[in-house]
């Protein structure tokens, strides 16, 4: 690396069913404008603009960036539109946070949203295509069978999923942007909602919600006091159709981890907590041992490990399952390690955090974006 | 701290045709892959890092990517990236990523077909959605209005604007990528009627299917990429002079600037745009325009711009002491970058 790469700004919107209340730029901007006031900037101060969001059929506004261009103070200015499935909010972050660490810009703005009330992204998601095989019932469908055979492969036990939604709800309750605000959920809640995909409850689901979250890269962090350092980042894709892969497990995403750790020179004991991308609750224990943090994953939940004062906190921020908005979703993941690092968590902050991860998933299973970030200038 | 060399190590595309039915996109990303990396004279396993530019409204699907990379092989896992955007964009963001020293190999590559539906309609959906595209104003409509300022504002005329088409399909019939033209002679093209006044079919783009691919590599020789730089223009047409390219301009500023420059690849759509982008980056006479036919010979959606780059990156190995590439996205020219080559 030629640079070092900062994290001094961070900006996030309420996050809603429906943001009725303001137009796409204008959800964008609230964002971007708390980062630039969390970073003591102004517009002027940024050189560049990297904006991340999932299909533009979500909200059938084609290459949104052109006519976001002013909203975000793009104009005179380079910008660019990473779109990498669901994990597009990561991987966002991680393409912005390359434009410090090459040495090409000082300053960067980075903006990852989705309005998904302007349509139905179980529509998008659920097209046929010729000679493709069906991804029906859009993401619930398609990740229900994999959440199974994790299920057979680890004889997990029912309530394990149950755990995970209580627990991300109750993180949430301590976050006043997030979606779901149910701080009186109940594992007996979660077990009574309706069955959308088995095993998959509706209350073990994410909600879909508008949202935007922002951040502000610098190369000397010097514009604020308590910086979070970008200590790695990662990315790993694998194909979607192919026999050898294990989608319980993916390979991409262990090699992403492997590489985040060593990269950042750490190994994964070392981290005082994780944001990572569980849009079912099944997603924390299988996660959990794909990157490494747990020998069992169901395990290490069923002990309490991964919850707020546990071993290692996951998801303190109530993670997808309390807010959702798809583009977004994996850089307020990687938003929420900064916050952690930088000590500006508020009521989910983890006592002495100094070293978190944040991680993000898309397509089918087969996009990895990761970052470490620490509280240590590296 | 100073940027890496990065080079030009091997280009190749599929032939833009108006019908590309027998690829879909894996197809289409396995063989330009394969032909852009043979170019180079490298394996596979040699790329350090991957980006595409695709755009789902054009391919009718979401994720349109995510099947392409079943294309490439990607196993074991591989480092990857996609922009929903011309290819051009994914090039640059490969650019940087090469910067950072543990890699040194990227593989970048852009894929669009029109045959799958109105390309125009897509475009029509990138304009802003609360007060452009609700008034279904296509893109040859908002071209003919900047058109119609170029010729008022005494920069072009219709005669010089039929000179260009004829020129490009000369240039295109001579390049096997770009598909058949009829050739005729410019007062013969000025009695056709009018699409949308003052444009008529020659000044459109060829709209074409196609692919094609870059390989990047840090050293090893082959033309260097001595600057590259993008700049975005305010997306309201009312906001900024149509009759020239702010962001143009600013753009090859930034990559250093069209010194020793003989050969410019430019990604012009419509006829008019040719002579704002000419006029924009200071072009004299002594560069040759788009000796490839250009984007006016064959405009492939998500593809043309870095083909543009691909071509600038032959016309150095063919002699020319440097070469720029133009990329453009968006309304009326609204988004441009320049990559300017020169041989070692």
């Amino acid at each position: 690396m030629n640079e070092r790469c900062a994290v001094i700004g961070i900006g996030q919107t309420q996050y809603a069913a429906k943001r009725g209340d303001v137009s796409m730029p204008g959800l964008v901007r609230e964002a971007a404008k708390r980062a630039l006031e969390d970073a003591g900037l102004t517009w002027a101060d940024i050189d560049a603009v990297v904006l991340g969001k999932a299909p533009d059929m979500f909200e059938g506004v084609v290459q949104p960036e052109l006519f976001m261009a002013g909203a975000l103070g793009a104009v005179g200015k380079s910008m660019i539109r990473v779109h990498t499935a669901g994990s597009v909010g990561g991987s966002t972050a991680v393409v912005a946070s390359h434009l410090v660490s090459s040495g090409v810009h000082k300053r960067v703005l980075t903006v990852a949203y989705e309005k998904q009330s302007e349509s139905n992204a179980m529509w998008a998601l659920s097209q046929r295509f010729p000679f493709n095989p069906p991804v029906m019932a859009g993401a619930g469908g398609y990740f229900a069978p994999i959440i199974r055979a994790y299920m057979a492969r680890t004889d997990a036990p029912d309530h394990i999923g149950l755990k995970v939604a209580v627990k991300d709800r109750q993180n949430a309750a301590l976050n006043p942007l997030a979606h779901l605000q149910m701080p009186d959920i109940t594992e007996e809640m979660v077990r009574a909602s309706p069955m959308l995909w088995d095993p998959v409850r509706y209350l073990e689901t994410c909600p879909s919600s508008d949202g935007a979250c922002a951040m502000i890269f610098s190369s000397d962090g010097s514009e604020v006091d308590n910086p979070a350092w970008v200590l790695s980042t990662a990315m790993r894709s694998e194909p979607m159709l192919f026999p050898g892969r294990d989608e319980v497990n993916p390979r991409a995403g262990a090699d992403c981890a492997t590489s985040a750790y060593k990269d950042a020179g750490i190994t994964p004991d070392q981290l005082d907590c994780a944001e990572i991308y569980v849009p079912f609750s099944w997603y924390e224990p299988m996660w959990l041992e794909n990157l490494h943090l747990f020998e069992s994953g169901w395990k290490a939940i069923d002990a309490g490990h991964t919850h707020l004062g546990g071993k290692l906190p996951i998801n303190m921020s109530g993670g997808v399952l309390s807010s959702n908005p798809i583009g977004a979703s994996g850089m307020i993941r990687f938003a929420e390690a900064a916050r952690q690092v930088r000590g500006t968590a508020d009521k989910h902050q983890v006592d002495g955090a100094k070293l978190a991860m944040g991680h993000a998933y898309g397509g089918g299973s087969q996009f990895f974006s990761m970052w470490i970030v620490g509280q240590e200038r590296p | 701290m100073a940027l890496r060399d990065v080079h030009v190590a091997g280009f190749a595309q599929l032939p833009n045709r108006m019908n590309l039915d027998d690829y879909d996109e894996a197809e289409m990303v396995q063989e330009i892959t394969a032909k852009a990396l043979a170019d180079a004279g490298l394996e596979r396993s040699d790329v350090g890092f991957t980006c595409s530019g695709s755009n789902d409204y054009v391919m009718g699907r979401p994720f349109s990517f995510a099947m392409a990379i079943d294309g490439l092989g990607a196993w074991p896992p591989i480092r990857e990236s996609h922009v929903e955007m011309d290819g051009a964009w994914a090039l640059y963001e490969a650019y940087v990523r090469l910067q950072h020293g543990d890699v040194d190999v990227a593989l970048v590559y852009g894929f669009g077909k029109s045959s799958l539906g109105s390309v125009d309609a897509v475009h029509t959906l990138e304009l802003d959605p609360y007060s452009l595209a609700p008034l279904g104003v296509d893109p040859h409509a908002m071209a003919a209005m900047q058109a119609r300022l170029l010729i008022e504002s005494g920069e072009t005329t219709e005669a010089k604007l039929a000179h260009i088409s004829c020129r490009s399909r000369r240039d295109g019939n001579k390049n096997p990528n770009a598909p058949h033209a009829d050739e005729a002679d410019a007062d013969a093209l000025l009695a056709d009627p009018y699409v949308r006044e003052p444009l008529r079919a020659h000044d459109l783009p060829v709209r074409t299917d196609g692919a094609s691919c870059v390989v990047l590599r840090v050293g090893g020789g082959g033309p260097r990429i001595r600057g590259i730089a993008h700049i975005i223009d305010a997306h309201q047409p009312g906001f900024r002079d149509l009759t020239t390219s702010a962001s143009a301009t600013k753009a090859l500023a930034a990559a250093g600037g069209a010194g020793g420059v003989t050969v410019a690849e430019l990604h012009a759509p419509y006829t008019s745009q040719e002579v704002i982008l000419i006029k924009a980056l200071g072009l004299g006479e002594d560069v040759t325009i788009n000796p490839s036919g250009g984007a006016h010979a064959a405009c492939t959606p998500m593809v043309a711009g870095l083909t543009r780059i691909g071509e600038a990156a032959l016309a150095v190995r063919n002699g020319a002491p440097a070469a720029l590439g133009h990329a453009t996205s968006g309304p009326l020219l609204q988004h441009n970058m320049i990559c300017v080559l020169e041989a070692e």
